[in-house]
């Protein structure tokens, strides 16, 4: 074949799978701004459009600029105080356990790999609950993440521990001990929880934290999950190359000349930031981490470079929806937000599944 | 000339040596044959070569210098190795399987260079494979994807090639197809080593043959220097008969042992 004729077909390829980029980011990024709008316009109160926009005015523009702006307290309470940040929570929240999904799934050649399955999880909830019994969360609100990110880092650092021989983790080994991992952290958390059933306050505290979920969240929240999130998504985006290499295997990385445990560190580092982050201020939210990257995957392929921003920003999306699902489809009950995660992931991911091995049956 | 030389090395697992102490050199533009039966320490010695692991004590030396103390990256830049799994399980297309062979010369920054993308070109049209270019890796034919590993080792433009018995999975058809690839690699100065236990195959692309048992060097050389009916009987415990063929290389058959 000649040259022409190879450079041409490369290019193709390049300018076919742009051309499929843009047209996915064409949807979602609409998809993602109409998700946060709603998330702030639907509820038990219904808010008028205008009165968003004019909220938004008064809090974002200069002060000069919006004094001729009138809406009644309530409206602002209710938008400024209690939609806003719970649905920027959401997002940030649904944005840092799809990451931190893709990250796992890379590092453990494991498409099944998620937060909740290697250990990640209930390590940082363990993290929580010891923040909240030792009272260094009510001494200084950054405890909680931070613990939380150190209970996950443990975790995924027990599960390494206990699955790696000889340099090598075994997949299956390493998904056996972060399900064992997970069960014996999460039975630590709760009897640090019976003990300090005694301390009424704590207990409930905690219980209604573990239970996972997005309500009452305020701007604290907010800042105490976002600038992880956003570091985590950051710190992943400059080990893509790494992680698409590990993703074949860690020989076949290292004689590509990656460092393959200094990677390994990294990613796990910063699988338990982005977790951690996440964990802290929504509790243990299933199945965002498992679906997310694994739908996101299969329509843009599985190079990381791709694979992780589309994924956080579809995640951050796919969770606000999933919240708002939560408190509108019943009211005034709210579902646990877990639930519905769980009833729109499970068809979609069965769905995507079925289609993939189809797919490849016919091909 | 740059050359790959083991000195003494041995590697130990779990308290008991399980290779070596062995010495061997591998000379530039050589095409080499690591044989031996099952366990004699071929794989472990393709990845002394390549770095992969450590020897527990002796030394793997390229150029004279220990591999240990190359940078990680000019190692992978010099020394390409393409294992034995070809299985890949993530859809990755042929295009960025053979993109990640650039890994070790691209900044973490850096957009593809005009080299590596002729790097890629060239490495799919010699191993003919560009027609798969935008092909799932996880779709193709193991002929296909053994291809498709070599030629990312191509894309690093390597000094070496080490392949970890490339024809295990294949059928006969393919298996010499991947054969002659190697050979003409080697036609083309790379050195290349291929670890396999099937000898009968490669006997007549190789130049050199070297045999392992029980992780020791037992012979080395020529195939007529090295694969005599009696090592073969030492080694591998059946009884070998040659015979000569068209091609001036002779095939061996094999026969259950029988005391004498």
């Amino acid at each position: 074949m000649s040259a022409v004729a190879q450079t041409h077909s490369l290019a193709n390829v390049s300018s076919r799978s742009r051309l499929r980029l843009s047209i996915f980011y064409g949807f979602l990024l609409p998809i993602v701004l109409l998700s946060l709008l709603a998330g702030v316009a639907i509820g038990s109160t219904h808010i008028s459009w205008s009165t968003i926009l004019r909220v938004a005015e008064l809090k974002i523009l200069p002060q000069a600029w919006t004094s001729s702006v009138h809406i009644t307290k309530a409206d602002e309470v209710i938008v400024w105080l209690i939609r806003v940040p719970r649905v920027i929570v959401a997002f940030f929240v649904g944005a840092g356990l799809a990451a931190a999904g893709v990250l796992l799934q890379a590092l453990f050649r494991n498409p099944l790999a998620e937060p909740g399955l290697v250990g990640a999880g209930e390590g940082a909830v363990l993290g929580g609950v010891i923040s909240f019994v030792t009272g260094w969360s009510a001494t200084s609100v950054l405890s909680l993440p931070l613990m939380a990110m150190v209970g996950a880092l443990l975790a995924l650092f027990i599960v390494y521990a206990m699955s790696t021989r000889g340099g090598v983790t075994p997949v299956a080994t390493l998904l056996l001990a972060g399900v064992a991992t997970s069960a014996l952290l999460s039975a630590v958390a709760s009897l640090l929880l019976s003990v300090n059933i005694v301390n009424w306050q704590i207990a409930q505290e905690i219980v209604f934290w573990m239970m996972g979920g997005l309500d009452a969240r305020t701007w604290t929240h907010v800042w105490l999950c976002a600038p992880f999130v956003v570091l985590g998504i950051a710190a992943s985006l400059i080990q893509t190359r790494d992680l698409d290499l590990l993703q074949l295997g860690e020989e076949t990385a290292a004689s590509f000349g990656v460092d393959v445990e200094s990677s390994k560190r990294m990613l796990t580092l910063t699988a338990a930031i982005l977790t951690g982050a996440a964990v802290a201020v929504a509790g243990l939210i299933g199945f965002v981490g498992l679906l997310v990257p694994h739908a996101v995957r299969l329509i843009l392929g599985p190079s990381n470079r791709t694979l992780l921003p589309a994924s956080a920003l579809t995640g951050g999306a796919f969770l606000v929806l999933c919240d708002l699902l939560a408190r509108t489809i019943h009211p005034p009950t709210e579902i646990r937000l877990g639930i519905v995660t769980a009833l729109c992931g499970g068809p979609l991911f069965i769905y995507l599944l079925l289609r993939q091995y189809r797919g490849v049956a016919n091909g | 000339m740059s050359s790959l030389e083991a000195r003494n090395a041995s590697v130990k697992r779990g308290g008991r040596t399980i290779f070596g102490p062995t010495s061997v050199q591998i000379g530039a533009g050589e095409i080499t044959a690591l044989i031996g039966p099952n366990g004699s320490g071929k794989s472990t010695l393709l990845r002394l070569f390549a770095g992969l692991w450590r020897p527990d004590s002796g030394e793997m030396l390229l150029d004279g210098k220990a591999i240990h103390s190359f940078d990680r990256k000019e190692m992978a830049r010099r020394v390409a190795f393409v294992p034995q799994e070809t299985q890949i399980d993530f859809a990755f297309t042929v295009a960025e399987i053979l993109a990640m062979g650039r890994y070790a010369h691209r900044g973490r920054f850096a957009p593809q260079s005009r080299a590596d993308h002729d790097a890629i070109n060239s490495a799919a049209a010699y191993c003919d494979i560009t027609h798969l270019i935008d092909r799932a890796i996880n779709t193709l034919s193991g002929g296909e994807r053994q291809r498709v590993l070599i030629a990312r080792s191509l894309v690093v433009e390597p000094e070496f090639i080490l392949l970890d018995e490339p024809t295990a999975n294949l059928d006969i058809h393919h298996a010499l197809d991947v054969l002659q690839l190697c050979q003409s690699l080697s036609h083309k100065g790379k050195t290349v080593i291929v670890a396999t236990h099937d000898f009968n195959l490669v006997t007549r692309y190789v130049t050199r043959l070297i045999l392992l048992q029980a992780g020791l060097l037992i012979a080395e050389g020529p195939r007529e220097d090295v694969l005599g009916p009696r090592t073969i009987q030492e080694v591998f415990h059946v009884d070998a008969e040659m015979i000569p063929t068209k091609t001036g290389h002779p095939v061996y058959v094999f026969h259950q042992h029988t005391p004498s």
